[in-house]
């Protein structure tokens, strides 16, 4: 039967415009990033050097390229400032990886559990905060974690405290900020595959005599690991780049590699040493993004 | 048989869990609506009830120029996404094989979790290298490169639930594909690419790193203006400002679901993501 092929030609035709547009301005920009992580700062407009100038011929072109270098990484490499921001973004992404786990998990696991009438209604409280601003959010928790912002009224109303606590600008105020953010991201993967998971393999268990635990232990974690994997994957690679959470939130004496991007470019105007801080993050961010990436395409291949 | 199980499954613990989460996710933003009608100079400081900081922001001109130029960002840029998005989810999903799929797929996938630096700063690059003068149109084009990945996602997920031997009986009866494709096709994945431009919107509206590096004198969305303010200390004007998008937000979620209701069971799970 044609069934087969049915679509196939017009569906190639529709990839023309979303992958032209997608190659223009996703891909081919990583070329310029990548050529301006080897140039130098410059007092000019734009604020470097050498610039490409393709009318100028194939000599100049020549002339241009040969004064690209690999200062900018050296000066990476060499100053701790950049490799502590480098590793500070990992092990706050990671930190945060694992309270996004802790928290999501067990709401996850409620409401794969609710009857399957309330389901819907869980997934979508859940999505909706997801709808309302990143900065909103973030925001919000200015508000309550200020000096004398609601907690500590809260906390000094209760006699748990007797001095307002410092919140703000601390990494308690950041991993929170973090948590509040992402966990929809964590929630839904997880909920996707414990919901997708037959009840009867943990009643089977239960007739075996395990307990609870022990069969949560032992057949539901484990058959949930996937969840796991895309949800941890979904937080852990943009919370390595995050800038607004912790420019907002945290102390200022740690940046993130993600502020670190934004000073060099915003504050020093510094692009080249901006460029290769990005060249730097993609490289550490190389191996979850292909993970993630091999995982989207099993994902669609079997939804 | 069912029922006690279920009632026990649905144990004290998972309660807890699930009432804590939601409360989690909910109270900072209710807490924010609420200090918006706060009549008080003090944002922390309850002055009772009052509408001023409303008032304010809409005698504030710059924030106003702002914000019309956020709305007409995210209105075009989704509006762009969604025919984009659509297009790579039909490509993906209804094309067999194409060279290069697999680099699509991944340019599909990869905006989706990429750092906003990275892709903010690429952009820019871009930009710059094509000689384009940034402002409207620079943050219109990253935003529309970001979003129309999520309404693929979308958009592809609904695709891979509908019955192709629909689309397949349109053709047995002399459809071409195009006419087939506008008769069964896209009346059945209407409401996912009206989620996906919905999305896109909100997106947009929230975006702040990739505008920030995008835009040019002049034309300011936003996000970027109510971070400057947020940099300098909590104001009870943005407050205002954040409660007039939660409201905005919550009241289109609001119409999508009771459209989706309305046009009938038959679209099945229209839920946003």
């Amino acid at each position: 039967m044609s069934g087969r092929n049915l679509f196939t030609r017009p569906a190639r035709l529709a990839a023309i415009a979303p992958y032209g547009w997608m190659v223009l301005f996703f891909l081919v920009p990583f070329g310029f990033v990548l050529k301006l992580s080897l140039s130098q700062v410059a007092n000019a407009q734009p604020p470097y050097l050498p610039v490409f100038d393709l009318s100028a011929g194939w000599r100049a072109l020549v002339a241009a390229a040969s004064v690209l270098s690999l200062d900018n990484f050296r000066l990476l490499l060499s100053d701790d400032l950049y490799l502590a921001a480098g590793l500070r973004s990992l092990t706050v992404a990671a930190t945060a990886t694992a309270l996004l786990l802790l928290l999501g998990y067990p709401v996850a696991y409620a409401m794969s559990r609710l009857p399957r009438r309330f389901q819907p209604l869980a997934m979508m409280l859940v999505i909706v905060p997801f709808w309302t601003s990143f900065l909103i959010r973030v925001y919000a928790w200015i508000n309550i974690l200020q000096h004398d912002g609601l907690l500590n009224q809260v906390l000094l109303a209760l006699h748990v405290v007797s001095a307002p606590v410092v919140w703000l600008s601390t990494d308690t105020a950041m991993y929170i900020g973090m948590v509040y953010s992402y966990l929809p991201f964590m929630i839904l993967p997880l909920y996707a595959t414990l919901s997708k998971l037959d009840p009867s393999l943990c009643e089977a268990a239960a007739d075996l005599g395990s307990s609870p635990l022990q069969s949560f232990w032992r057949v539901t974690l484990p058959l949930s690991l996937p969840g796991i994997g895309a949800g941890a994957l979904l937080c852990f690679i943009p919370l390595v780049g995050e800038f607004v959470i912790p420019d907002l939130l945290a102390g200022s004496d740690a940046p993130m590699i993600g502020q670190t991007l934004w000073l060099e470019f915003f504050t020093n105007r510094d692009w080249p040493v901006a460029a290769a801080t990005a060249v730097m993050l993609l490289a550490i961010l190389l191996l979850p993004l292909v993970i993630y990436d091999r995982f989207q395409r099993r994902q669609m291949v079997r939804p | 048989m069912s029922a006690p199980r279920r009632f026990d499954a649905m144990s004290r613990f998972n309660v807890a869990a699930l009432a804590l989460g939601l409360a989690f996710l909910y109270l900072p933003i209710v807490i924010l609506v609420i200090y918006s009608f706060n009549a008080s100079q003090l944002v922390t400081v309850w002055g009772g009830w009052s509408l001023r900081w409303y008032v304010a922001f809409f005698n504030d001109e710059a924030m106003l120029a702002a914000a019309a130029t956020s709305l007409r960002v995210a209105a075009v840029s989704a509006t762009l996404a969604a025919v984009l998005g659509t297009l790579a989810a039909l490509a993906l999903t209804r094309g067999e094989r194409f060279k290069g799929r697999t680099l699509f797929s991944g340019m599909l996938y990869a905006p989706l979790v990429m750092p906003e630096v990275i892709t903010g700063l690429s952009l820019l690059l871009l930009f710059v290298a094509l000689g384009m003068e940034r402002g409207f149109w620079t943050v219109t084009i990253a935003h529309t490169t970001l979003t129309m990945c999520f309404v693929a996602v979308i958009v592809q997920s609904r695709l891979g639930g509908i019955d192709r031997s629909l689309e397949e009986a349109a053709m047995d009866l002399g459809c071409g594909p195009v006419r087939a494709f506008v008769a069964v096709t896209l009346p059945l994945i209407g409401p996912a690419i009206a989620a996906g431009w919905m999305l896109a919107f909100t997106l947009s509206l929230d975006d702040l790193v990739i505008a920030s590096f995008t835009t040019g004198p002049g034309s300011a969305t936003l996000p970027i203006r109510i971070y400057s303010e947020v940099r300098l200390g909590v104001k009870p004007m943005v407050n205002a400002i954040c409660a007039l998008m939660i409201g905005a937000v919550a009241l289109t979620i609001i119409t999508a679901s009771l459209a989706t209701k309305l046009s009938g069971r038959r679209g099945g799970n229209a839920a946003p993501m």
